[in-house]
């Protein structure tokens, strides 16, 4: 986002402006604590239920999270990142089931799996392009069910694997569905934090390069092997971490849960919440948990037909997504509060 | 002094008189039960890959809604909520919380699938709330011993199996006997019923055993394989579709065993016309309901009454749909429960009298067939009744069989 302001910004006015006597870094540091203490006692002033369902929507947000880096900054269409949820949410299972391993120990080996996986999918997908990606990526999304059958000495075949609740730390004196949103919170936090490093910075610009031109991008420098492979890996294990995340809080795994249409959730929830943002990947997990409960509720006979109207509605009216769209408009907001600040940085092209 | 303290005595005896008189004329009541409504929780699949048996929870829908016009239970309305879970186990545990924890329900009734069964087992367990006939045929959901309010309803796939083993120990004492099974749960089910249902002839008997996966193309080489065995009994445990294939491998290569099919695939219109109709008389099968289209039904009050509701409330039903059947009469097993109840409806008491049926009998059940349940048998329909093919349609035949225990 290049504001025509920016062009007239003095060298020595950006690090010295103060309002009210901090600088705007201690106001954002300020307004971020604030965000993150209402967020963290959201859960103390719900119910039970809709902890669970806020729960569900964060462990999504990293999922889409995931499929952003690759589809949105890196330009790599995936229809199968369904496929490495499950592979997350299996390694955690029978990590957790055959080997007793402590819920929260499982989501490092997860996202490592996963980021292996995503790396070794990631180098035959270099010689794919567009939507021929896209349709192999769509054929792993339709083997996963199966795959998951078949290897039944290790996945429980078709009746999956039920897991043990995991238990609250002792004296903390909150219950499951309230310690487990504080988990997926302080996750979702950190695969934020993450992401906004890795894009902002060098990896992220070349992400970018690759995906606008990839010609240009060679000719600079980059190795766009390396990075699109770089890129895959990265989106696949905050995918499957997401998917290890999903396995620990629903506690139990079965083929049935990693349907087709999960991949197509990701991309749809990726594409409405703002395909190269990484806030927008908090409206896509909304969008996941919450559009297809509407829909049901509106008409009993065709959800899917409200489905796809709420899905053409905000292509139509926020064709960049929730945040790619409105994201601008905040940050000319914030700017008339604080000049030269954006609070939404994206990696869309303008 | 003294005085006193005797009047407060009296006064709180009477107080807790008081009390217990107006608990009991209120009744005892759960969540989700009032003077005038029972509420009752479910999940279906009434969109993706499993909305093939949606037609059952309109079934179930339509049910209640006739006997709400018909004055309710006791005097309350079902108040059936029933909610779309698309068959995905994770949108099944989402569901059912909130139809626990948001919609307040007092139990669980028919939710549809082994797998996202299995995904609220744990939940409803814990929290005690009663799942009461499940919709699914796995063995394990009679196992009180874990799970105590979790219950079943039809027949499982290994009280099939053993039904049939039982009909080959008596008929065929010299059998040889080939099984072609699904290899998941469901097929593994049945052949792990047929062993049990033979016992210590098992190993004698069962000479050979092959499975195919849903994704093969076609089951030929299994069935030549099985035929080289010299087996002289056929076991297929399949799903409709290769269940048509076996059918017509057998007659091709002209083996002749006697042949037994899994009762989910015995559907005339849809296994054994394409199939060739001629290609599958003599085969044997089991059955539990009556099937509408045998017109051996269609003259008796049962079927009429059957009719009149498909005709006046389950109008978008077929009548020729057997889930149709199934839909009614599991409806009408929860209503004998919850009349039983009289007015203590708590789930522990609605847990109860699920768990003590003894011997009830329902329209569309084969005559002779009953619903019994006990504290350590979590099996409601435990007989069916073995069924042969002529050419054109189903036959039962024979005395009900059981098999129930090991």
């Amino acid at each position: 986002m290049m504001d025509k302001s920016a062009t007239f910004i003095a060298p020595e006015t950006l690090a010295g402006d103060r309002y009210a006597g901090l600088t705007a870094g201690a106001w954002q540091w300020i307004a971020a604590l604030i965000a993150i203490a209402l967020v963290a006692a959201l859960p103390f002033g719900l119910s039970k239920y809709h902890v669970f369902e806020l729960t569900m929507v964060m462990i999504y947000a990293i999922a889409v999270l995931g499929l952003n880096i690759l589809t949105g900054y890196n330009g790599q269409i995936s229809l199968g990142h369904g496929g490495f949820f499950a592979a997350g949410a299996y390694t955690a299972a029978i990590l957790m089931h055959r080997y007793g391993v402590p819920y929260w120990a499982t989501l490092p080996p997860a996202a490592l799996i996963c980021f292996v996986l995503g790396v070794l999918f990631g180098l035959p997908a270099l010689r794919f392009e567009g939507p021929y990606l896209a349709l192999v990526t769509l054929a792993m999304a339709l083997a996963t069910p199966q795959l998951l059958k078949y290897f039944d000495t290790w996945t429980g075949g078709q009746q999956g694997i039920n897991l043990a609740k995991p238990v609250p730390p002792a004296g903390l004196g909150i219950d499951r569905d309230r310690w487990l949103y504080l988990v997926v919170l302080v996750a979702l936090l950190i695969a934020m934090r993450v992401a906004a490093n890795m894009l902002h910075g060098r990896t992220g610009r070349a992400f970018v390069a690759i995906r606008d031109h990839p010609i240009a991008a060679a000719a600079m420098g980059i190795n766009t092997a390396r990075y699109k492979t770089l890129a895959f890996g990265t989106s696949t294990l905050f995918t499957g971490a997401a998917g290890a995340l999903a396995a620990i809080v629903i506690g139990y795994v079965s083929p049935e849960s990693y349907s087709i249409f999960l991949s197509v959730s990701f991309l749809v929830g990726s594409a409405v919440g703002g395909i190269a943002t990484i806030g927008g990947a908090i409206v896509g997990g909304l969008f996941i948990q919450f559009v297809p409960n509407l829909a049901n509720d509106v008409s009993d006979a065709a959800p899917w037909a409200i489905y796809g109207l709420a899905m053409l509605l905000f292509m139509y009216l926020m064709p960049r997504g929730v945040v790619g769209s409105l994201g601008p408009w905040i940050n000319r907001a914030l700017q008339r509060i604080m000049p030269h600040q954006t609070a939404f940085d994206d990696g869309a092209k303008e | 002094m003294a005085a006193q303290r005797a009047l407060n005595t009296g006064l709180s005896a009477l107080g807790f008189i008081l009390a217990g008189v107006l608990a009991a004329a209120a009744g005892q009541y759960g969540p989700g039960v009032s003077d005038t409504e029972i509420k009752i929780g479910n999940t279906m699949p009434y969109s993706g890959p499993g909305s093939g048996y949606s037609s059952i929870g309109k079934s179930l829908t339509a049910y209640f809604a006739m006997i709400n016009d018909q004055g309710g239970i006791n005097g309350r309305k079902i108040n059936f909520i029933s909610r779309d879970d698309s068959y995905s186990p994770p949108k099944t545990v989402e569901q059912v919380r909130k139809l626990v924890e948001e919609d307040q329900v007092l139990l669980l009734f028919q939710s549809l699938g082994t797998p996202t069964n299995i995904a609220i087992r744990g939940y409803l367990n814990d929290n005690k709330v009663p799942q009461l006939f499940v919709g699914s045929g796995a063995d394990q959901w009679n196992d009180p011993a874990h799970y105590p309010w979790t219950i079943g309803w039809q027949p499982s796939y290994g009280t099939e199996a053993r039904i049939f083993a039982r009909y080959v120990l008596k008929n065929l004492p010299n059998a040889t006997i080939a099984v072609l099974y699904q290899n998941d749960d469901f097929g593994k089910d049945y052949l792990k019923g047929m062993r049990a249902g033979l016992g210590d002839k098992a190993n004698k008997m069962v000479v050979a055993t092959k499975s195919y996966e849903t994704t093969d193309p076609t089951v030929d080489s299994q069935i030549v394989a099985l035929q080289g065995s010299g087996a002289n009994v056929l076991l297929t445990a399949a799903i409709p579709k290769f269940t048509t294939l076996a059918i017509r491998k057998v007659y091709d290569i002209g083996w002749h065993p006697t042949q037994f099919l899994n009762s989910v695939s015995t559907s005339v219109g849809s296994v054994m016309k394409p199939a060739g109709a001629e290609k599958g008389v003599g085969i044997l099968s089991a059955a539990y309901t009556k099937d509408p289209t045998d017109p051996q039904w269609q003259n008796t009050p049962e079927y009429k009454d059957w009719l009149s509701w498909m005709k006046k409330y389950n109008t978008s039903g077929n009548v020729a749909d057997a889930f149709a059947v199934y839909g009614y009469s599991t409806a009408q097993t929860l209503v004998a429960v919850l009349k039983a109840c009289g007015d203590n409806l708590t789930r522990e008491n609605v847990m109860r009298e699920a768990v003590q049926i003894h011997d009830l009998k329902l329209p569309m059940l084969l005559p002779g067939i009953t619903i019994s349940t006990g504290a350590d048998d979590y099996a409601p329909i435990k007989q069916m009744k073995l069924q042969k093919f002529d050419g054109r349609t189903w036959k039962v035949f024979g005395d009900i069989v059981s098999g129930s225990g090991g």
